[in-house]
């Protein structure tokens, strides 16, 4: 049995009646490449999941499937009582109204201002008055501390500022989950803090379930409540941050001490790999 | 979400029950600023509302604004749980008159 597997057992669990996103045997690839192996997660309503790993190790391509921007080679995805694989168009487009989701670089249009950005879900999917819209934006600006930065272009924030304006455009229509794509990466210490301490309030607030891909320690520990680790493509250990940090798991265990993992390397493949057309 | 008015001393009150958000606070937008457009001011009362979005409290603050134009008054009573929660998330618990009940509010 598996570390993963085992997991599955302890309290932290949910049940079957609280989960709001269900990942089942799920396996994903680029071409041949294998990237993801037999995926299980659940995510309970409310819940801070955070999926940590360290660079190729799958977490960006389980983020896309969760997305349902990529289909699996196997197994399913389960959002809401939803298989998102198997929903048509109208379904998929009306489960997407219910989530937002934050890239890495805000992802902004860069032809429009910060502001325009940030409305063009209420505009494209709301019968709202443009009042109404304006003021849901401030709103969301004043969240993000980007008050008075409504009419710049992207070009002219940050890339603190970047992300929170594109934090701002995931949460405007007050998603009820949130994907969220390494938060902290590039920002200052203390803005990652603010960051973190937004998400928590969110959840808080609005009750929404939010799912962060991270390889933040600090910040994984800080909102997590639970906490799966990703390596090569595999779930190795799925608990709360005290079983994570309490975890003998040499993968997970180099990944909080920031260990860089040993790569064992067959001698006769690697030459072959280097040498290969070579005269 | 339902809603219903009633009177409370010079004040139409707005009672607001069960869930505001995208697909119904333009309806709650229109009574709103019609009560306000008929130079009266309002309680929007929180009492039976189990949670209010972005849109619900854009609504709200548009109305404080008409009202302040017009020197009336607009209160929310009772506020609790959730969207409590959502106001102090927005700060606009710093914004709004929030009285306890309706009864609270002063002639």
């Amino acid at each position: 049995m598996s570390d993963n597997q085992t997991q599955s057992k302890t309290a932290q669990e949910p049940s079957k009646d609280q989960v709001l996103i269900q990942v089942n045997q799920l396996d994903s690839a680029y071409g041949e490449r294998k990237i993801l192996k037999g995926i299980e997660l659940s995510v309970k309503q409310g819940e801070i999941l955070v999926i940590m790993g360290g660079s190729g190790s799958g977490k960006s391509t389980l983020l896309k499937n969760m997305l349902g921007l990529m289909q699996p080679t196997r197994g399913e995805i389960i959002i809401d009582k939803m298989n998102i694989n198997t929903v048509d168009k109208q379904q998929m487009l009306k489960l997407r109204r219910t989530m937002g989701v934050a890239f890495q670089g805000g992802a902004l249009l860069s032809s429009m201002s910060v502001g325009d950005n940030i409305k063009l879900p209420l505009r494209q999917h709301t019968d709202l008055d443009e009042s109404t819209i304006s003021i849901m934006t401030r709103l969301k600006l004043e969240l993000m501390n980007l008050a008075g930065f409504e009419d710049l272009m992207p070009s002219e924030l940050s890339g603190g500022m970047l992300k929170r304006a594109g934090l701002a455009r995931a949460v405007i229509m007050d998603p009820k989950i949130l994907f969220f794509d390494e938060p902290s990466a590039g920002l200052d210490p203390v803005t990652s803090v603010e960051l973190d301490q937004l998400i928590l309030e969110l959840r808080k607030a609005m009750n929404m379930t939010i799912i962060v891909v991270t390889h933040e320690l600090e910040s994984a520990f800080t909102i997590a409540d639970r906490i799966a680790v990703l390596y090569d493509g595999e779930i190795v250990k799925t608990g709360t941050v005290e079983e994570i940090k309490a975890c003998d798991d040499e993968r997970v265990a180099n990944l909080i001490n920031r260990k860089p993992r040993e790569v064992q390397i067959d001698g006769e493949k690697y030459l072959s790999r280097l040498t290969e057309g070579a005269e | 979400m339902s809603f219903e008015c009633s009177d409370h001393l010079n004040y139409k009150v707005l009672h607001l029950t069960g869930e505001v958000d995208l697909s119904n606070s333009s309806k709650v937008r229109r009574c709103l600023l019609d009560i306000l457009d008929h130079g009266q001011s309002v309680i929007v009362d929180f009492s039976e509302l189990t949670y209010i979005d972005s849109s619900g409290m854009a609504t709200l603050v548009e109305g404080l604004n008409a009202a302040n134009k017009k020197k009336l008054t607009l209160a929310i009573a009772n506020a609790n749980g959730a969207p409590l929660q959502v106001l102090e998330l927005t700060r606009l618990n710093q914004v709004f008159n929030l009285i306890a009940s309706v009864e609270d509010i002063k002639e």
